[in-house]
């Protein structure tokens, strides 16, 4: 059997998030995503001590790990110098190397992240771009965003911001020379083939559950991993 | 004179912070949805302050909400960070100012990590080297934009022309503050005043008259949660704890919310609509929505900018309730106006938010 907790190891930020875990539940009582959802930190930071290879298989696979914030309140309090954001970081991590990702129904969300977030990223040099916001997608930006998307030169332009133009300023354009370096780093660095990696087993898990997967953003299944939620996950 | 209690926790997090010459470093988030706000620091910085800032085309994403989303590993984003820096050094400045607190954030535990794990820093040289034949040194002073404004606080209270006071009560605006988590929760002595007592946001409101309210969840997360947010099953998350803190927050009766992330001022601004429009249900005194402010735009009000040059206009809570009480000299008629006073229509108003004849 593959050794994924050596391999969870070698990652610094399981190095950095694992101490020896009392079981306090101080992170549990102060974690945001431990109020809305079947998750407690705590019990995540006791697993993985046992250093049980075959959990942590479990856990790839689990909607567990994709439950958390990272917003890292757990840093802060924990009188142990544990981070369970770190440890969720690294396990997802894995989760994706390894393709066990597409097992869970937040794991399959990687795919509309990596296709929004992570596409905006090498064809902007932006992780958010204005002019890709709508409230089809995002109903909350209001009615105010709705003025904007319909007038977004002229109300960016009112508040000093260069969208689309050349030079420095706010969603200036940013040139093609620099967005080649930035596709140079993803190449080098693992970047390029972990987007690679999410496309693949993505398309191989929406062939098993039969469902349409096109390049493009109105398919079956990236509309399914984007709205489908299963009350489950908030059943305590 | 001694100083006790939280005023003496509050020096041991007087972080250091360069006087002058910067390499300003934008913020995905800010740009997109408070542009208006990163307008104003450069003035501010610029005009008022006359300091030497850099705003430099080249730089790109730090790739945070990426990174944070778990799509971008850690290798990349350590490189992409690193091209940055090198920009950075290639432009001849050393102190490094994000206007994102991911960002910042993401910047310190990445310092951390290469002095933790060198091999990670050798590393991320060798990537760089050979993606793009650049070489980089590592900022002398790294610290988030809101750091500068409060470095300068009392420069900027002695420029001053309104202050945070209702001037028809002469009483004190009563402010909560949002500080972000990466601001300080991973590394307190990395922020002003640390993740328990954060001064960053307070200072400023004290130097400019105002008064901070020490509400029970003033340290809870917003609720982005990076794919939290994202992606639309997942928004209750984001939801419920904005809520949490709008419910914390409300017995207090504030003037309004004051921020240090790009992020965190679009969900309490946001959440409030979504809750106004579902529920019927708004969080400050007299029937009205909090409204909501950066602590550039909240800069920019005390110096006397035009609320529609910061981009008051692209909230979604209303902001007159709050230069009426400041008593700001602003014009109605201008608020939806383009360049040239361009006729751009108007937003639907919702209902509760409508202000005066709107
Ligand atoms: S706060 Fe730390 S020691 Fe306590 S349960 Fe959580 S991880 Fe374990
Ligand atoms: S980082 Fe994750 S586990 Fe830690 S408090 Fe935040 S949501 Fe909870």
């Amino acid at each position: 059997m593959t050794d994924y907790f050596s391999q969870l190891s070698e990652d610094v930020r399981f190095q950095e998030g694992l101490n020896a875990c009392i079981n306090c539940g101080t992170c549990t009582a102060i974690c945001p995503a431990a109020e809305v959802y079947d998750y407690d930190p705590r019990i995540l930071t006791d697993m993985l001590q046992t250093r049980n290879n075959e959990m942590v298989e479990e856990l790839l696979k689990s909607d567990m790990i994709w439950y958390c914030g990272e917003c890292m309140s757990c840093k802060t309090r924990c009188p142990r110098n544990n981070v369970p954001g770190l440890l969720v970081i690294a396990l997802r991590n894995l989760s994706q190397k390894t393709g066990f990702f597409t097992e869970s129904e937040k794991g399959r969300q990687q795919l509309f992240l990596k296709r929004s977030i992570g596409e905006w990223i090498l064809n902007y040099g932006y992780c958010v771009y204005a002019p890709h916001l709508h409230t089809s997608m995002f109903p909350e930006l209001g009615d105010v965003w709705d003025w904007i998307d319909n007038h977004m030169d002229d109300v960016f332009t009112r508040v000093g911001a260069k969208l689309g133009k050349d030079g420095p300023g706010i969603l200036r354009k940013i040139q093609s020379e620099d967005l080649d370096e930035l596709k140079a780093i993803f190449d080098a660095t693992g970047g390029t083939e972990r987007y690679e990696t999410i496309e693949k087993y993505s398309a191989k898990k929406a062939k098993e559950m039969g469902l349409n997967l096109d390049e493009t953003h109105n398919n079956e299944y990236f509309l399914k991993i984007y709205n489908d939620n299963d009350k489950n996950h908030h059943e305590f | 004179m001694e100083q006790t209690g939280k005023k003496a926790i509050w020096q041991e997090y007087q972080k250091e912070i360069a006087e002058d010459k910067y390499y300003y470093a934008r913020s995905c988030i800010r740009q997109n949805f408070f542009p208006g706000s990163e307008h104003a620091f450069l003035n501010i910085l610029r005009n008022n302050l006359k300091k030497d800032l850099h705003d430099d085309a080249k730089h790109t994403t730090c790739t945070g909400i990426g990174y944070h989303s778990d799509v971008v590993p850690m290798e990349t984003t350590m490189t992409v960070v690193a091209r940055n820096f090198s920009l950075m050094t290639e432009a001849g400045y050393q102190n490094y100012i994000p206007s994102c607190i991911t960002s910042f954030g993401l910047y310190t535990e990445i310092i951390e990590t290469w002095k933790h794990f060198p091999e990670t820093l050798e590393k991320t040289r060798d990537f760089l080297f050979k993606a793009t034949k650049r070489t980089f040194d590592l900022p002398n002073n790294l610290a988030h934009t809101s750091d500068i404004i409060y470095k300068f606080r009392h420069e900027i209270a002695a420029m001053a022309k309104y202050k945070l006071v209702d001037v028809h009560t002469g009483r004190p605006l009563r402010i909560v503050d949002h500080i972000g988590c990466h601001y300080s929760k991973m590394f307190p002595e990395k922020g002003v005043g640390g993740a328990e007592y954060p001064y960053v946001l307070a200072g400023m409101v004290e130097a400019w008259g105002g008064e901070t309210i020490d509400y029970p969840e003033r340290r809870h997360c917003c609720g982005f949660g990076f794919r939290q947010y994202l992606v639309k099953a997942n928004r209750s998350y984001s939801l419920s704890a904005s809520r949490k803190k709008f419910e914390s927050m409300q017995p207090y009766e504030p003037d309004f919310i004051i921020t240090n992330c790009p992020g965190c001022p679009y969900f309490m601004d946001r959440w409030q609509y979504v809750i106004a429009e579902t529920e019927h249900k708004v969080y400050g005194a007299g029937g009205k929505a909090i409204p909501v402010l950066t602590y550039e735009e909240m800069a920019g009000l005390v110096l006397g900018y035009n609320p529609w040059d910061l981009g008051l206009q692209m909230h979604q809570v209303p902001i007159e309730p709050l230069l009426e009480k400041m008593r700001i000299a602003y014009n109605p008629a201008e608020k939806y106006l383009g360049v040239n006073g361009k006729d751009l229509g108007k937003p639907v108003i919702p209902e509760l938010f409508k202000y005066q004849d709107e």
